[in-house]
């Protein structure tokens, strides 16, 4: 009876995600579908629990229970400016089960074929991947660890070479049982170390292209450990995110007009990039404006465009932002977002956020929606947003952001980009709107400049 | 058991197919929450950890089990439930 019951309660929660994935990813439906989702979830653990090969039931409740209780907690506190370290964080532990549940099978002991030693190894290696790399990119993006790209000399052979390691110890495993021990725990560190390395070279800009891929790994090193178990539910619902996720990391690859290969091995920043030959004239010099000295424009403008970037959610200036577009449009300004796809630190980052403030989705506007509408707008206001909007992406085949699409606010009357400081931004690059006769720049904290203007806008 | 693999294989192959087919388009609002959302889902492996916690007491693969068991929750639970909080006040 098991035997029939349990497959087709499998069955039914990888429909139950299928559907709860097609309802997540259309606005109307999303909040169905993430509910859809967790039924499915929990249709699957009901379905094993009910396995007659399951002897111990208290230690199975006790670790859901502190699982939950772990999983809420962080849920009901993480704010969301912290959202991409929250992803990371859920992401590595994802792997990490994975990662356990294959070390497990392994010294469940008894002999086991070939093959299923091969797929240990696999398991083992994705999970580990996940588990290390989504640490890394979770102490970056938590500011424990320099957010810029770490790189050595050789580190793509190096890499390569951890690659081989784990293969040829998987091989000598199986050919000397007596080793495969002592081979399964090189598996493990090497693949660790890899899951390190991978992602230590990567830059912070460039964080939205990692997330989605370890979002994609973390779905993959399900699936492994449901060819380890044979577990169909295992397989399909891991194929599904591993699916979800390299659809996401298209986009985000797109959004910088890059390859997948490129943001991997590339580390744009970390090269001592062509500083001598930067397109700008020394003789050029910049304009700065205290905040109180720009209001006369800002009551004069017809449309205010906002770009927000990574620098908002530092500065945590969403809810006066939006204070700010309230008053402007109290004095019957038009003021609308423009939205990169890849600004911030994961895909979607900025939406979140200026949800989180109240601002009406129906203000927001993608890349291809905004960009026509610069050459009519008065005023664009650029608040820690760097490279996606620097006009070299357009014409300077010298510039490692080159073919980059951008958005276009150096068409707008008058652009007012609010910086901390003249420094670069992550690609190491100078931008050439700070130059322009049309910018004027606003130096000091997002979130306060913001606050004066609405005051002095008051 | 190869018959049993291929099958497997079977499956995996078709079930990426309907992953890429079902997330076809994606508005830049929901990037976010597919992400967390599809990560949940990725707990899945919470299957394999019940059973190897429940199926060999006592052993060291019941411990990695149990370990796996509250990692993988975290995830589910953690992952779904600010999935919801995020599309709460995307409803607004």
């Amino acid at each position: 009876m098991q035997d029939l019951v349990i497959p087709i309660i499998y069955l039914l929660s990888a429909v139950f995600f299928i559907l709860g994935l097609r309802q997540l990813s259309h606005p109307r439906t999303a909040l169905k579908g993430n509910k859809t989702a967790s039924i499915g979830m929990l249709l699957a653990i009901i379905a094993t629990l009910l396995n007659n090969q399951i002897l111990d039931f208290q230690s199975i409740f006790i670790a859901i229970l502190i699982g939950s209780a772990i999983g809420a907690l962080l849920a009901k506190k993480v704010e969301m400016t912290s959202m991409p370290q929250l992803v990371a964080l859920f992401n590595g532990f994802g792997g990490a089960a994975s990662l356990l549940v294959a070390a497990a099978e392994f010294y469940r002991g008894g002999a086991f074929p070939t093959f299923i030693f091969f797929i240990i190894t696999l398991s083992v290696l994705i999970g580990s991947v996940t588990f290390s790399g989504s640490f890394i990119a979770f102490l970056k993006l938590q500011g424990i660890m320099r957010g810029s790209p770490v790189q050595f000399k050789g580190q793509h052979v190096f890499n390569g070479l951890l690659v081989v390691l784990v293969i040829l110890s998987s091989l000598y495993g199986i050919l000397n049982s007596s080793q495969l021990s002592s081979m399964f725990l090189i598996i493990i560190g090497a693949s660790l170390l890899l899951g390190i390395l991978f992602v230590l070279p990567i830059g912070g800009a460039d964080m939205p292209v990692v997330i989605s891929l370890l979002n994609s790994f973390s779905g993959l090193a399900a699936c492994a450990t449901g060819f380890v178990i044979q577990n169909d539910a295992l397989i399909i619902s891991g194929s599904l995110v591993g699916a979800s996720g390299i659809i996401l990391t298209d986009i985000m690859c797109k959004g910088m007009n890059r390859t997948i290969w490129n943001v991997l091995f590339a580390g744009v920043g970390a090269t001592d990039t062509n500083t001598d030959n930067l397109q700008v004239d020394p003789m050029k010099s910049i304009k700065s404006y205290e905040p109180e000295d720009t209001v006369v424009i800002f009551e004069n403008a017809k449309q205010v465009v906002i770009v927000p970037g990574y620098g908002l959610a530092v500065a945590q200036a969403q809810h006066m932002v939006h204070e700010l577009q309230k008053l402007l449009e109290g004095k019957g300004v038009v003021v609308k977002y423009a939205i990169h796809p890849v600004a911030g630190r994961m895909p979607g980052h900025m939406n979140v956020l200026l949800a989180e403030a109240n601002v009406p989705y129906d203000s927001l506007y993608d890349l291809d929606q905004i960009n026509p509408e610069f050459e009519e707008t008065d005023v664009t206001l650029v608040i820690g947003a760097n490279d996606v909007v620097n006009p070299a992406a357009r014409h300077d085949t010298n510039s490692p952001i080159f073919g980059m699409p951008i958005l276009d606010v150096d068409k707008s009357q008058t652009v007012f980009v609010l910086k901390r400081s003249m420094n670069p931004g992550f690609a190491g690059i100078e931008n050439e709107l700070f130059y322009k006769d049309n910018t004027i720049m606003i130096f000091g904290d997002a979130k306060d400049t913001v606050s004066k203007l609405v005051s002095e806008l008051k | 058991m190869s018959g049993q693999l291929l099958i497997e294989i079977y499956v995996f192959v078709l079930a990426v197919f309907v992953g890429f087919e079902v997330i076809s388009k994606v508005p830049p609002t929901l990037h976010t929450p597919l992400m967390s959302g599809s990560n949940a889902i990725s707990g899945i492996t919470i299957v394999g950890a019940i059973l190897a916690t429940g199926s060999m007491p006592g052993t060291i693969s019941a411990t990695l089990g149990m370990i796996a068991i509250i990692l993988a929750m975290i995830n589910v639970v953690g992952g779904f439930m600010v999935t919801g909080r995020m599309l709460k006040m995307f409803k607004k």
